[in-house]
């Protein structure tokens, strides 16, 4: 495929994502919507006074008609202004860039988790389709997807750290700061957010790679007398990759949603706590920007996939 | 022997078909029967439970199983098992009220969009799109911040986020569906869209969702245990499997085993949903074979 072509499918993609992203920020901001009776004495909270209810009605513009207060308030977070929390008067975008690291670590190394630990469960149980390695890593994927996330934690610090103190149990670490502890206190909550992205990634992977390693075309490889270790690898797993692409981009999509419980488990100030306090004291501005920024996220992550998708298999551009 | 060859060939009846797969396919049909063993100890529970959920006896606090308490008792002396019955009571009630909504929004949607196409199908797509964009529990946070918290608000918002996966299962399956033959013969005998999307789309579009509804009740349950373990979902004193985790998990060092009845009852009940809906897929597809 030319550079030129490519360049279009990057650029037509990116035409594509522009309505989800707008309806997307309607969502969010459509979320105030729902806030029963009058927002802005509902959001001020009990005993509030007038000015403060003033200053609330101010904020989101509530006087003027809806697609102006959605314009002004879509035109405030293009621009990195997403407001000041109705509690603490800090800025929401502050916040958020003191809690996403904390999540991002736990949700990369939960994917790389998931992917060390699923990519060769997955091809055990490919190799020996039906034989007790397979039911093994089937089992394993069917109570990896049924098991609550937050509970696997609970037992994962009863276990390795109250029983065995190899690892801290709650907090977090900046990376920057202490790269080792960050990483010690990462461990446990990343391998609490893996276990479902496990079970998809050998489930997936193994599906996939069933179906290719009956196929017609690795018989005849068979019969051509290559040995199946290299028809495994370089046959094989290079023709399923485009399906694994999917499922990280979806894993991401997951855990970016689990690891707000994960992390109330291990008390990481993260994404999750930010959003949990924010929807118990009803601070919208914080819940709009956090789900904003996890929209983004998960908006880029498609995008990236797509792209990458459609550079790997060269089918996909047609 | 004439009569042999005309009689047409006699169809198995629904249950004696019900019946082979249950002997047939063990896994599918020990969920169902825990499933089912579930709903009636819930639906049962206020007969059955040994103690009332809410009733403190603080000399038992954290106690450990005995024949008083089967399960034990939390850190207010409240009966495990009691409170773990009328728990599931909770749960299960959660899980249909998300997936019950899911479905009213999700079908009709996916067949309109299927079926129109154009520009409703392009526009109705464009909005699954952004949905599918949202993690799920961070929006049902969300509206739970923005309605007020209450295990309904929750299980409403899991619901909607819920919605737009069957909406694009069933688009997808109109898609299929809406070029049949029988779909075009309707048509030229007369039939009106109303008609043919209730008597012919929908039937033959149903199947899939009947599979993804399965999986979707695990995913709800495990949604509500979610919200209530963060306090966004079921309230104290009342019981859900959500919000027994969050106690044992205050007094862990203490009373580490509490920390399993709820547990395990919510693994359970999503692996037992997981497994039916896979049973179902094999059961439901004409295309696979039985053994």
């Amino acid at each position: 495929m030319s550079n030129s072509g490519r360049l279009r499918i990057i650029g037509r993609r990116l035409l594509q994502s522009i309505p989800v992203v707008v309806l997307s920020t309607f969502i969010v901001f459509g979320l105030l919507k729902l806030v029963p009776g009058d927002v802005a004495v509902t959001l001020a909270g009990d005993n509030a006074s007038d000015q403060r209810i003033a200053e609330i009605r101010e904020l989101y513009g509530l006087n003027q008609p809806f697609f102006l207060q959605y314009g002004s308030w879509l035109w405030k977070a293009a621009h990195g202004d997403l407001s000041n929390s109705l509690i603490s008067n800090e800025a929401v975008l502050t916040s958020i860039q003191r809690c996403l690291p904390h999540t991002l670590l736990i949700v990369v190394l939960a994917l790389l988790t998931a992917m060390l630990v699923g990519i060769p469960l997955g091809i055990a149980a490919a190799t020996k389709p039906g034989s007790w390695i397979d039911g093994f890593v089937m089992a394993i994927a069917s109570l990896g997807v049924a098991v609550p996330n937050f509970w696997l934690g609970m037992l994962l610090v009863a276990f390795f750290s109250l029983q065995l103190n190899w690892l801290p149990a709650t907090g977090a670490v900046s990376l920057m700061k202490d790269p080792w502890a960050s990483l010690s206190h990462a461990i446990l909550p990343a391998v609490a957010l893996a276990s479902g992205g496990i079970a998809e990634v050998a489930r997936q992977l193994r599906s996939s790679l069933v179906e290719i390693l009956s196929s017609q075309q690795v018989r005849t490889l068979h019969a051509k007398g290559l040995p199946p270790s290299s028809i495994l690898w370089r046959h094989g797993l290079k023709n399923v990759s485009v399906n694994l692409l999917t499922v990280v981009s979806l894993l991401a999509n997951r855990m970016l949603a689990a690891t707000v419980v994960v992390e109330a488990v291990f008390a990481i100030p993260g994404m999750g706590g930010l959003i949990v306090n924010g929807a118990m004291n009803r601070d919208f501005p914080v819940v709009q920007g956090v789900v904003f920024t996890m929209v983004l996220i998960v908006v880029t992550l498609n995008l990236l996939t797509d792209i990458l998708y459609s550079v790997l298999d060269p089918r996909i551009s047609s | 022997m004439t009569d042999a060859v005309m009689a047409p060939e006699r169809r198995p009846g629904r249950f004696s078909g019900f019946v082979r797969w249950f002997v047939s396919d063990l896994r599918g049909a020990f969920s169902l029967t825990f499933l089912v063993a579930l709903f009636v100890i819930s639906v049962l529970g206020p007969w059955i439970s040994p103690y009332a959920p809410a009733a403190q006896d603080l000399d038992a606090a954290l106690a450990t199983m005995s024949t008083q308490h089967w399960l034990g008792a939390d850190d207010l002396g409240r009966d495990t098992l009691s409170r773990l019955i009328y728990g599931g009571m909770a749960s299960l009630y959660a899980s249909f009220l998300a997936v019950t909504i899911a479905v009213l929004i999700g079908v009709p949607v996916g067949i309109l969009a299927g079926y129109l196409g154009g520009w409703v199908d392009a526009v109705i797509s464009r909005i699954i799109d952004s949905f599918l964009s949202f993690p799920a529990i961070v929006l049902a946070i969300a509206v739970t911040g923005a309605l007020g918290i209450g295990l309904t608000n929750g299980m409403i918002s899991v619901g909607i986020v819920f919605a737009p996966q069957l909406a694009r299962l069933v688009r997808a399956r109109t898609l299929v569906v809406r070029n049949e033959l029988y779909v075009d013969a309707a048509r030229c005998f007369g039939g009106s869209t109303k008609r043919i999307l209730w008597r012919h789309v929908l039937p033959n579009a149903i199947q899939p969702v009947i599979v993804q509804v399965t999986l979707l009740l695990a995913a709800a349950l495990l949604a509500e245990a979610s919200l209530s373990f963060l306090g966004l979902g079921i309230q104290p004193p009342d019981p859900s499997w959500g919000g027994m985790l969050a106690r044992a998990y205050q007094n862990m060092e203490i009373a580490p085993e509490q920390m399993y009845p709820p547990g395990l009852a919510i693994l359970f009940t999503a692996l037992a949903f997981n497994t039916l809906g896979e049973s179902l897929r094999v059961a439901l597809d004409p295309t696979m074979k039985r053994n």
